[in-house]
């Protein structure tokens, strides 16, 4: 078996007093995408700030192709080839649609060198997430899923070989999660990207991933292939709560019920 | 038509000290382009939210570094100037890398340099035995007062070239800044530094760069102002008023455009004159107004800010490029796809 592409060993984070992530340990192979699953507070975006470079680790190490990562510099991280998308969209509203995206496909991609190249990295992440390529679309005329695909498209113009998607569907309605599924699911078979994709609904994610792991307060409690992970008697208890037949049921057939759970 | 304006423009000003212009209207256009340097130098930075109250700082140095090193070296201003420009940039990079490393943006940035402009000035008077304090540093003449040695120009003609290629030069970098990648990511840092990280940007290093940048330009307009005027004082280049001066000036023009910085000082210059004049007419006549003129800046600062926050030029410009687009009939609306 290859080296897997992240390797994460007891990670831990503590603000203060507060332990949010505990010892957590997870190995991401190399083009598969792995569900990051627990309810809010759980540590999701812990663990993702800390493998992006936003937040320096407590302790543990965080491997990318072998070499530790851990408490690197956020742009340095980006330049190693891991690129993230923000929970809430943070587009700059300063500068046109493509130029959100080229400025990180000039700076992403450390020694891309000229513009041109970033103009054309640009374009296309655009027109894989379905953006208009008009130079002169303003950020402020895209809705909540527009702003989502920016997200996505500026990860993607940094030329990530792992892709950090801090999705968060709610306020999408169901055809716009479903295209944000799908979307995904394309970026792992057309450009080869191993993902990791967090998430509190269960419901699409479970539909696309290969593998899930959970999370509550900060620990893993489970981590297996979807259909496992959905029978299994901890996450029923912990995470899908008093509901479990009605939830079990949803998650386990892939329904993009939108349920938050 | 249109492409050709900037150059009839051009031409103009350089002929302007050959078809005889008075001395009084020339002593105004230097002052005004010195000052245009200083206000684009400073709005180099400023209009990507890092706001420095501490620019009369690097004036300050521009100005006395070239002196002192002239008066007390006899170093010529040619080495004394990129001297004086390194300083600045020294100094820039000292106050400047804390503050970005510790993420000290916004108004916490501003009154870090608000501190240093006033250490600045207290180092002049503390140093008086060498610097003159606040009676101000006079460098010595050579020769007959003209001397391209100690760029020195007893001519006003010769000096109103001098400054033209500064401001012009302060114009030219201002405009490389504009076209280059670099204003994408100084824009994206302005918003969000931290999504601007996580999109691979140097933060700190693309800060720093724009930071040093500005502090040299700045610099070299604090050594023309001394070589020019043949005297320097610290409130005269430097100190909270100066620093306070600039970013009038610059609020006033229009922060976000080239031009900007310039009309600024125009309005701002033709403006301290006017009010120069009537101060001193009522003056002759009993009547005592000294500080109206500060008093009535004060005023338009705060009606520019809250009515024209883009300034005059900004404000023009919008509103030229508003009845076009008007004009080109129903505007297209980007559609959001998604």
């Amino acid at each position: 078996m290859t080296e897997p592409i992240l390797a994460v060993e007891a990670l831990v984070k503590r603000f203060g007093g507060f332990t949010a992530v505990d010892k957590v340990s997870f190995k991401v192979e190399k083009g598969e995408i792995l569900g990051l699953i627990g309810p809010n507070g759980s540590g999701k975006s812990t663990i993702f700030n800390m493998v992006s470079g936003a937040l320096k680790p407590t302790e543990g190490s965080v491997r990318f192709k072998g070499k530790e990562i851990g408490g690197n510099l956020p742009n340095r991280i980006c330049h190693a080839g891991i690129g993230r998308t923000f929970q809430i969209p943070r587009p700059i509203h300063r500068l046109s649609v493509l130029e959100n995206i080229v400025v990180a496909g000039f700076y992403g991609q450390d020694g891309i060198g000229s513009r041109k190249a970033a103009f054309e990295a640009a374009e296309q992440a655009l027109d894989l997430v379905g953006l208009p390529t008009d130079p002169h679309a303003r950020v402020s005329t895209l809705g909540a899923a527009g702003l989502k695909k920016l997200e996505l498209a500026r990860a993607l113009a940094t030329g990530p070989e792992l892709l950090l998607a801090d999705e968060s569907l709610g306020g999408l309605d169901n055809s716009e999660m479903d295209q944000a599924a799908d979307m995904l699911k394309r970026i792992r078979t057309e450009m080869g990207i191993t993902i990791i994709w967090v998430e509190h609904i269960m419901g699409v994610l479970m539909r696309v991933v290969d593998r899930v792991m959970v999370l509550d307060h900060g620990e893993k409690i489970s981590e297996g292939l979807p259909s496992e992970v959905a029978h299994d008697p901890n996450v029923i208890e912990v995470y899908l709560g008093t509901d479990s037949e009605d939830a079990q049921a949803s998650a386990a057939s892939g329904a993009a019920s939108g349920t938050a759970l | 038509m249109k492409k050709f304006l900037p150059y009839a423009i051009g031409l103009v000003m350089i002929s302007v000290p050959f078809i005889g212009t008075p001395q009084y209207p020339l002593h105004l256009m230097i002052v005004i382009l010195i000052w245009s340097m200083v206000y684009t130098s400073w709005s180099l930075m400023g209009r990507f939210g890092l706001v420095s109250l501490g620019h009369g700082a690097f004036m300050t140095v521009g100005a006395y570094v070239t002196a002192l090193l002239w008066n007390y070296g006899g170093i010529s201003p040619w080495i004394g100037i990129p001297a004086s420009l390194l300083t600045a940039a020294a100094l820039a990079f000292i106050v400047a890398y804390p503050c970005f490393q510790f993420r000290i943006i916004g108004h916490y940035f501003a009154l870090v340099t608000l501190a240093l402009s006033e250490v600045v000035r207290l180092i002049i008077m503390a140093t008086r035995d060498y610097t003159g304090g606040s009676l101000g540093f006079t460098p010595n003449r050579e020769g007959d007062g003209t001397s391209l040695y100690a760029l020195q120009f007893a001519d006003k003609e010769t000096f109103y070239l001098v400054v033209l290629g500064g401001w012009a030069l302060s114009l030219l970098i201002w405009k490389l800044v504009d076209r280059s990648m670099m204003r994408y990511a100084l824009d994206a840092i302005s918003e969000d530094e931290e999504s601007s990280a996580a999109a691979g940007i140097y933060v700190t290093r693309t800060k720093l760069k724009i930071t040093v940048l500005s502090a040299m330009m700045t610099a070299l307009g604090g050594a023309f102002y001394c070589q020019y005027q043949m005297f320097v004082a610290p409130d005269v280049v430097g100190g909270i008023g100066i620093s306070l001066q600039i970013i009038f000036a610059v609020v006033v023009g229009g922060i976000y455009t080239w031009m900007g910085p310039t009309i600024g000082a125009i309005i701002t210059i033709m403006m301290t004159e006017i009010f120069r004049n009537i101060i001193t007419d009522l003056r002759t006549e009993g009547i005592d107004l000294a500080g109206l003129d500060t008093t009535v800046y004060g005023l338009m600062l705060v009606l520019f800010i809250i009515f024209l926050p883009k300034g005059v030029l900004g404000e023009l410009l919008d509103r030229l490029a508003g009845g076009r687009a008007k004009k080109q009939a129903p505007a297209t609306q980007p559609a959001d796809s998604g």
